[in-house]
């Protein structure tokens, strides 16, 4: 029969996905997983000996690390608490009719296609900075002082600059999810004498679980390794105050040079990551099946 | 049956919306104004909107100061190269699975979905080391290679979501016509699948060309593309709005229009086909 052949032409098909991303997954794992058990700088070459769990030990009594926990915690809840609200009632607003609904559409969904680097220079650079930028403008317009975003509220500032990223994201998927609501049911509701409020509650918000539960295990996946605009605003200060886990580590190993210790966070990150993910996978492996 | 809304309410909820929108958007009209504005200009207080002396020299200046080609020139050969070789060895699976699913393929697929869960910082200091005894620091080659591994499994999925939307009857028809393996994708199913191919292509350069974890790590002066040297304007003798402004404008205005074109299959893509 034909299907041995085609199995078998089948895995030679897939053979070469498979083998790259297991080798993607494994090599650089495993020497993180080696090197983390090292004491190992690259200021010092040839001085690498084997040293246990201290990596571990001095990252996890590091003070910069619970400040990177928490950092790292904060811009995901943080942005996740913006976009999912801020998205649900864009999602909401954007399904009314209106006119020219297709260019709100896409001046909302912009800023999702901005390259981080820029989106974060723009707003430290032309909004944010205490003397040119707009908002100090608008803040001496209103006889206020102005605010030094970046200095005073470094961590807030790029919660709010990556929230805009983030937003477009969220209010594209909510407001695909709320297009295939079924208009007949919404009609009928309202027809039973269902407010506004009560239809939001009992009908569009159980519609909409399904695609929020996706919009915040995707976005916590990418916000959990937030980088490039810490390294153009704040550079993870002043001193640790906008570090997040990614930017520590990038700086135990591209600034210090210590490769056990950088590898001794790399783990930490991914074992976070881990769980996250397998709620995630949980999700998708549940709508493979649908 | 459309819903009926009276003209009044519909007017309120343009106006509203139109504002948020406007609002949203206005980081990015404000770049693009500002690239056309002196630097004297650029930090005008009161801030000047549009009656200013509208100049290009910027744009010029940009060029002639940092070679501004040439990192444009890097984003397109990375994001494109990394693009059409991730297709290259994903169609074939993606094929592969769709087509001829065995009981693992979910778990494959899954599994090759992990693999985008990682951390990219959990093997920043190996890749580093990697490359840099190899040679592929600050190589467009090395940037590809990247890129290529951390976008394959979505390009995999997207992939396969659209080609499990192609009816297997048809290919089934064209094996009892006595149709090859090769004939069978060459004539049957590249035509049905181009749409999926095409969105999935355009989706994966979008995000190739906003990668901005790998591309700033290991390139620098050379290989950098325009993640990396918008970032070189974050020191403080960059302050040059106007300048900055050019370099911006010209870094996102071909992604925010393939992006616009694309926004239907940007949900499909993002969410692993979870949203449609």
């Amino acid at each position: 029969m034909a299907t041995l052949h085609t199995r078998s032409a089948a895995r030679l098909m897939i053979a070469p996905s498979v083998l790259l991303l297991l080798a993607w997954m494994i090599v650089p794992l495993a020497m993180t997983l080696y090197f983390s058990l090292l004491r190992y700088n690259l200021l010092m070459p040839g001085m690498e000996e084997f040293a246990g769990l201290t990596n571990y030990t001095y990252f996890l009594t590091d003070p910069a690390f619970f400040q990177a926990i928490f950092n790292t915690l904060a811009i995901v809840l943080g942005v996740l608490f913006i976009t999912v609200v801020g998205g649900t009632a864009l999602a909401l607003l954007l399904d009314q009719p209106m006119f020219g609904q297709g260019i709100v559409r896409i001046l909302v969904i912009a800023p999702f296609l901005i390259m981080p680097t820029v989106a974060a220079l723009v707003w430290k650079n032309m909004f944010m900075n205490p003397v040119n930028g707009l908002f100090a403008w608008l803040a001496k317009l209103l006889g206020l002082q102005p605010f030094d975003f970046l200095a005073n509220a470094p961590l807030l500032s790029i919660i709010l600059i990556v929230a805009w990223q983030w937003l477009p994201f969220a209010t594209l998927i909510l407001l695909t999810a709320l297009q295939s609501l079924d208009e007949e049911q919404k009609e009928a509701a309202q027809m039973d004498g269902a407010g506004a409020v009560s239809r939001f509650i009992y009908l569009v918000l159980p519609h909409l679980s399904r695609a929020i539960t996706v919009v915040i295990l995707i976005q916590t996946i990418f916000l959990l390794s937030v980088f490039a605009e810490i390294l153009v605003t704040t550079n993870g200060g002043p001193g640790t105050q906008s570090t997040n886990l990614t930017f520590l580590v990038y700086a135990q190993a591209l600034l210090q040079f210590d490769v056990g210790g950088a590898s001794a966070g790399g783990i930490i990150a991914v074992i976070l990551a881990n769980i996250v993910a397998f709620f995630l996978m949980r999700m998708i492996g549940k709508t493979l099946e649908a | 049956m459309a819903r009926n809304v009276s003209t009044g309410r519909k007017l309120i909820t343009t106006v509203v919306a139109w504002t948020i929108g406007i609002l949203i958007f206005f980081p990015i009209l404000w770049t693009f104004l500002t690239s056309f504005k002196t630097e004297a200009q650029a930090i005008a207080s009161p801030p000047v909107f549009l009656f200013f002396d509208w100049t290009t020299e910027n744009y010029a200046e940009v060029q002639s100061r940092s070679d501004y080609l040439k990192h444009f020139m890097n984003s397109v050969i990375v994001s494109f190269g990394s693009t059409l070789l991730g297709l290259l060895i994903a169609i074939p699976s993606a094929w592969a699975m769709a087509f001829s699913p065995t009981k693992r393929t979910k778990d494959v697929l899954m599994w090759m979905l992990s693999t985008k869960m990682m951390p990219p910082v959990g093997v920043l200091v190996p890749m580093y080391l990697i490359f840099r005894n190899w040679g592929l620091l600050d190589t467009r080659t090395g940037l590809v290679i990247v890129l290529t591994l951390i976008n394959l499994p979505i390009i995999i999925w997207m992939l396969y979501t659209y080609f499990k939307e192609i009816p297997g009857e048809i290919l089934e028809a064209a094996r009892m016509d006595g149709a090859s393996l090769s004939k069978e994708i060459i004539y049957v199913l590249t035509p049905m699948a181009i749409p999926g191919i095409a969105s999935t292509l355009l989706l994966n350069i979008i995000l190739a060309w906003n990668e901005a974890f790998w591309t700033l790590n290991l390139s620098a002066a050379k290989a950098a593309p325009l993640t990396a040297f918008i970032a070189s304007y974050s020191s403080p003798e960059g302050l040059f709005y106007a300048k900055l402004s050019a370099a911006s404008t010209m870094a996102i205005a071909p992604i925010l229009i393939l992006g616009w074109f694309s926004q239907k299959q940007l949900v499909r893509g993002l969410t692993f086909g979870a949203v449609k």
